[in-house]
C-alpha cells in the first residue's frame, strides 16, 4: 500500500496499538467471604440474599435465605446474629440490621405464602431423623429437597424442640413456629409425634432406614447440690419452661430467685415476671461482662425489672430466704468463696445451671463415642456408626437454634453424599474480605433501623411479642446499608473509573470483564472498588 | 411528623452507576452506549488523570449535544498520547493545531458554523493547565470577553507533563517540579504565585464557570451538561491528578483528586453570570497533610523531617478556601 513519505504504520485507530503489554500487575475479579457468612452457623449466605432483598425483590431475596434456613421468620427472631457482630458496617457507623431484616422476610413469605422449591425427584432412599427440634427439622427439610424420604420420629406432643419448650412465647410466638414447620411438611416430611425412641439399637437392627440423623437436643436441666430445708421450693429452669407449653403454670410465689448466668436464666427470669413475680432476681456467680447469656436477653430482662445479683452463690435455701455467700474474682477471673454471707427473700428458686443430653437411647449402641455428656462426631457429622449421624445440642458445640440448623444441614449434605455412596467435601472457602479492603467512600451515610420494643409496662404481664418486626421501607432502608463485603454488587465503578476503557460490561446480572489487551495494569478499578471484589496480582513473565 | 419518604441507595450517586436507579437516573459513563470519545489504545501513562477526565468530560458532552459536536485541542499530554500519527484514539470530529490557540480555533469553528447555519453544532475546546494559564491565556480571555459560543475546558495537572513537568501558573506552592526544585530555604514552588483561572473566569462574568475533579463523576457530568444548555462562553476547570508529575501511584489518581476536594485546597463550585451559585460541600474533612503526603512532589516537606511550617501554611490556604466558599456543611447554604 502505498503511504506518505517515513511512514511506516496505516492510518486509523489507536485500537492497533495494545497498551496490555505495558502492564506489570492484572486486576483480577474476585469473590471474597463476607464476614457475616463467614460468622453465620447456619451457612446463610446473607449478603446473597440481602443482595436481592436491596432492589426489592423479597421473594428472591426469601428463597436464597431458604436455601440455607427453613426457618427465616423463627431465625429472625431467636437468633443472637453473630453475623452482625462480625457486621464490617460496624466500623463504619453501626452494623446492618441482618436480623431484622430476615425478621421481615420470614414474616413477609408467611404471609404470602411462599412455598419452598420442590423437592428433587425422588432417590427412593429413606432416612429417620430423631428429634424434631432446630437441627432435626433443618436435616430434615434438607434431606427432602435432595429428594430422598424422609420420617421424623418426635417425643414430644409437638414438634420444634427447645423452640418451643425452651424459648419463651414472647421471644417466638407460637403461631410462626407452627407456620415454618406447616411448611416444611407441606414439602413431604412425615412428624411422627409423641414417638420417643427409647433404644436405638433396635431402630437401627430394623433397618427400615438408610441413615439416621440423632438430634434429641438437651433437654435435662443440670441439678446442683443445693442444702435445703423441707419446706423450700426448687424447679430447674427447664422444666419450668417446658410447663409454660400447655400446663398449669407452676406456683412461684411473689419473690423468685433465678441461679445461673445463661440465657435459659435469663428467660426463665423473664417468664416468671410475666406470671406475676414482684421480684425476679437473677443470681450469679461472676461478673456481668462474664455473663454467658447475650447482652440483648440481658438488656431485656432489666428493662423488665429484672434484678442481677452478681458475685453470689445459693448455699442453702429455706422456705421464703436464701443463704447467699459473696464471692470474688481470682486473677484468672474464677469465682472464689470470701465466707461473707447474706441472706435473699425468695418464695422459690429456679436452677438454671446447663443442660445435658439423655444419652439412655444409645445404652445398646456399639461404637458411639460419648465424652463430656456428649456424643462425638467427625468433621462429616457421622458418629462411630456407619450410617448414624448426629448434631444440635446433644454434640459438642454451642447451644443455639442457628447452631442446630446450621449442624441440621451439614448433617443433610453428608447424608446425602452417604446415601449415594460417595463422601462430601466442603468446598473451599473464599478469602475473608475485611473493612479495610473496602472503599467506604462510596456509601451513604445511614445509621442503623431499630426494631420497635414492646412497651416495658405490657411486656411485664403478657406474652405478647416483644420484639416487633420492620415494615418494607425499613426493611428496604436496612438491606440497602449492606455492604456487599467481597461481593460484586455491579455500581458500574470499574467500568467508569478505567483511563483505558478497559472494563466491558456484560449487562445486569452478568458483571464485567477486563479487557487484558488494553489494561495497563493501573489499579484504580481495584483502589476504587466500594467492595473490595478486585484484586491486583503479578503477571507472570 | 410530616411523613418522609425514604430514599436511600445504598451508594447513592457516589459510584458510576447503581442498579437500585432507573436508567435515566444513572450517569452517562456507566451506560454500555457512552460515547468513549477516547478510546483503547491510546498512550497515557498508566492511571492517566487527564484521560480520564477527557472521557468524563466529552462523553457528557457528546449526549448533552446530541452527538453535535466539534473539539479543539491545544498541544499538550492530552494531545500527544491521543495521536501520534498515523493513530487516533478520538471518536469524535477532532482537531489540532497549535499551544497556544486552542480557544481561538474554538471561537473559529464557532464563528464558521455561525455563518453556515449550523446553530445545532456545538463546540468545545480544550487545553491542559499550560496551554490555559500561562501560553493560551490571551486567546482564552479574548473569548470570555467576547462572549463566544464555546466550553473551554481546563485539564489541570498543576504542570507542564508532557514536557518533563517544568512548573506552570498552576503548579500550587511548595510543589516540586522541573524548573522548582526541592532546594534552598524555600524548596519547590514559591507562595504567593501562580493565577486562579476559575476565578479569573469569573471576573469575565461569562455564563457560566465551575470546577470539578474525576472523583466526582456525578458533578462534572452535571456541570458539563449544565454548561452545554447555556450559549456564550463557559468555562469548567478539572483537577486531573498526573501520577507521573505528581510522584503518585497510578491506583492513587481517584484517590488523591477526592482528597484535594476533601481538604478544602481544591474548592468545587460553579458560578453563573461571575457570581457563585454553589458549592461542593466537603463530606469528611481531612487535614492537607494526607493530600500532600502521598505525593513525591512534596517529599521535602515531610523528609527528613515535617516542614510544619510549610505544611500549616498549605492548611491555611485550604482553611481560607473553606471560608471563602463554604466548603464546610455546617456553613449556611
Amino acid at each position: 500500500m502505498e503511504r506518505p513519505f517515513a511512514i511506516t504504520l496505516e492510518v486509523g485507530t489507536s485500537r492497533h496499538n495494545k497498551t496490555g503489554s505495558w502492564r506489570v500487575e492484572r486486576p483480577v475479579y474476585v469473590d471474597r467471604l463476607p464476614p457475616c457468612n463467614d460468622a453465620c452457623p447456619a451457612g446463610e449466605n446473607i449478603q446473597g440474599w440481602l443482595y436481592h432483598a436491596e432492589s426489592g425483590d423479597y421473594e428472591a431475596a426469601w428463597r436464597k435465605l431458604m436455601e440455607d434456613n427453613p426457618l427465616p421468620a423463627v431465625m429472625g427472631r431467636v437468633c443472637y446474629h453473630p453475623c452482625q457482630t462480625a457486621c464490617n458496617r460496624g466500623s463504619l457507623d453501626e452494623e446492618v440490621g441482618i436480623n431484622s431484616v430476615e425478621h421481615f422476610l420470614g414474616d413477609l413469605a408467611l404471609d404470602k405464602g411462599w412455598m419452598p422449591e420442590p423437592a428433587a425427584a425422588d432417590t427412593g432412599k429413606k432416612a429417620l431423623v430423631i428429634g424434631a427440634g432446630p437441627s432435626g427439622l433443618s436435616a430434615a427439610y434438607h434431606l427432602r429437597r435432595l429428594g430422598h424420604t424422609v420420617t421424623i420420629y418426635e417425643a414430644g406432643a409437638n414438634p420444634g424442640g427447645m423452640m418451643r419448650y425452651g424459648i419463651p412465647k414472647y421471644r417466638l410466638p407460637r403461631e410462626v413456629l407452627d407456620a415454618e414447620i406447616r411448611r416444611i411438611e407441606g414439602m413431604g416430611v412425615e412428624i411422627v409425634l409423641n414417638h420417643k425412641v427409647d433404644d436405638l439399637a433396635t431402630v437401627l437392627a430394623e433397618k427400615h432406614f438408610d441413615a439416621v440423623f440423632l438430634a434429641i437436643g438437651a433437654e435435662i436441666g443440670k441439678r446442683a447440690y443445693v442444702p435445703a430445708g423441707e419446706s423450700a421450693r426448687i424447679l430447674d429452669a427447664v422444666s419450668f419452661l417446658h410447663s409454660m407449653e400447655g400446663q398449669a403454670p407452676p406456683l412461684l410465689g411473689r419473690r423468685v430467685a433465678i441461679y445461673g448466668g445463661g440465657n435459659t436464666a435469663m428467660d426463665a427470669a423473664r417468664t416468671a415476671k410475666r406470671l406475676g413475680a414482684t421480684d425476679a432476681v437473677v443470681v450469679y456467680r461472676r461478673t456481668r461482662d462474664r455473663m454467658p447469656a447475650h447482652d440483648v436477653e440481658v438488656e431485656e430482662a432489666v428493662e423488665e425489672g429484672v434484678e442481677m445479683r452478681w458475685l453470689s452463690t445459693v448455699k442453702h435455701a429455706d422456705a421464703g430466704k436464701l443463704l447467699l455467700e459473696k464471692m470474688t474474682l481470682d486473677e484468672k477471673g474464677m469465682p472464689v468463696a470470701t465466707g461473707e454471707f447474706e441472706e435473699l427473700e425468695a418464695d422459690s428458686l429456679i436452677l438454671a445451671l446447663g443442660q445435658e443430653v439423655d444419652l439412655e437411647l444409645l445404652q445398646n449402641v456399639d461404637g458411639v463415642v460419648v465424652a463430656d455428656g456428649v456424643v462425638q462426631v467427625d468433621r462429616n457429622m457421622m458418629t462411630g456408626v456407619p450410617g448414624l449421624f448426629a448434631g444440635g445440642d446433644m454434640v459438642p458445640g454451642e447451644r443455639t437454634v442457628t447452631v442446630g440448623v446450621g449442624h441440621g444441614k451439614l448433617a443433610a449434605k453428608n447424608i446425602d453424599a452417604w446415601l449415594r455412596g460417595t463422601t462430601y467435601s466442603r468446598p473451599e472457602r473464599h478469602e475473608i474480605a475485611p473493612f479495610d479492603m473496602l472503599n467506604t467512600w462510596y456509601y451513604s451515610d445511614a445509621p442503623q433501623t431499630v426494631r420497635a420494643k414492646l412497651d416495658v409496662a405490657r411486656r411485664r404481664s403478657t406474652f405478647d411479642e416483644v420484639v416487633q418486626g420492620l415494615d418494607e421501607s425499613n426493611a428496604l432502608f436496612e438491606a440497602r446499608r449492606c455492604l456487599s463485603c467481597g461481593n460484586c454488587f455491579e455500581c458500574d465503578n470499574c467500568y467508569g473509573v478505567c483511563p483505558d476503557n478497559s472494563v466491558i460490561k456484560l449487562g445486569p446480572g452478568l458483571r464485567y470483564e477486563f479487557d487484558y489487551d488494553y489494561c495497563k495494569g493501573c489499579g484504580i478499578c481495584a483502589q476504587e472498588c466500594p467492595c473490595g471484589a478486585i484484586k491486583m496480582v503479578p503477571e507472570t513473565i | 411528623m410530616p411523613f418522609q419518604p425514604i430514599k436511600f441507595y445504598q451508594t447513592g450517586s457516589f459510584v458510576v452507576g447503581n442498579r437500585l436507579l432507573s436508567e435515566d437516573q444513572r450517569s452517562v459513563q456507566s451506560s454500555e452506549d457512552r460515547t468513549n470519545s477516547l478510546t483503547l489504545g491510546h498512550r497515557a501513562c498508566q492511571g492517566c488523570g487527564e484521560a480520564l477526565g477527557a472521557r468524563y468530560a466529552l462523553d457528557a458532552a457528546m449526549r448533552a449535544s446530541g452527538n453535535q459536536m466539534v473539539v479543539a485541542n491545544a498541544t499538550g499530554c492530552l494531545e500527544v498520547f491521543t495521536t501520534p500519527f498515523p493513530e487516533t484514539s478520538w471518536q469524535i470530529p477532532w482537531i489540532h493545531s497549535l499551544f497556544g490557540n486552542s480557544a481561538a480555533v474554538g471561537t473559529g469553528i464557532a464563528a464558521a458554523l455561525r455563518a453556515k447555519g449550523k446553530q445545532d453544532i456545538r463546540v468545545v475546546a480544550q487545553a491542559g493547565d499550560g496551554g490555559t494559564v500561562d501560553i493560551g491565556f490571551g486567546p482564552l480571555s479574548g473569548m470570555f470577553e467576547r462572549n463566544d459560543d464555546v466550553l473551554f475546558i481546563c485539564y489541570d495537572n498543576e504542570a507542564y507533563m508532557n514536557t518533563g513537568v517544568q512548573r506552570s501558573g498552576a503548579t500550587p506552592p511548595a510543589a516540586r517540579t522541573a524548573t522548582t526544585d526541592a532546594v534552598g530555604p524555600h524548596p519547590g514552588e514559591d507562595f504567593g504565585k501562580g493565577k486562579n483561572l476559575p476565578l479569573i473566569a469569573m471576573a469575565h462574568e461569562i455564563p457560566y464557570v465551575a470546577t470539578a475533579t474525576v472523583a466526582e463523576l456525578r458533578d462534572l457530568e452535571y456541570k458539563v451538561e449544565k454548561a452545554m444548555s447555556f450559549h456564550g462562553a463557559r468555562y469548567i476547570h478539572v483537577l486531573v491528578p498526573c501520577p507521573l508529575g505528581w510522584g503518585s501511584a497510578p491506583s492513587d489518581t481517584i484517590r488523591l483528586s477526592r482528597l484535594a476536594k476533601e481538604s478544602g485546597l481544591f474548592p468545587v463550585f460553579e458560578a453563573e453570570g461571575g457570581d457563585v451559585t454553589s458549592v461542593s460541600k466537603i463530606r469528611h474533612q481531612v487535614p492537607v497533610e494526607e493530600y500532600l503526603r502521598p505525593q513525591r512532589r512534596y517529599q521535602h516537606l515531610f523528609r527528613p523531617q515535617a516542614d510544619t511550617e510549610t505544611i500549616g501554611r498549605i492548611q491555611a490556604i485550604a482553611d481560607k478556601n473553606i471560608s471563602r466558599f463554604g466548603l464546610t456543611q455546617s456553613d449556611p447554604e
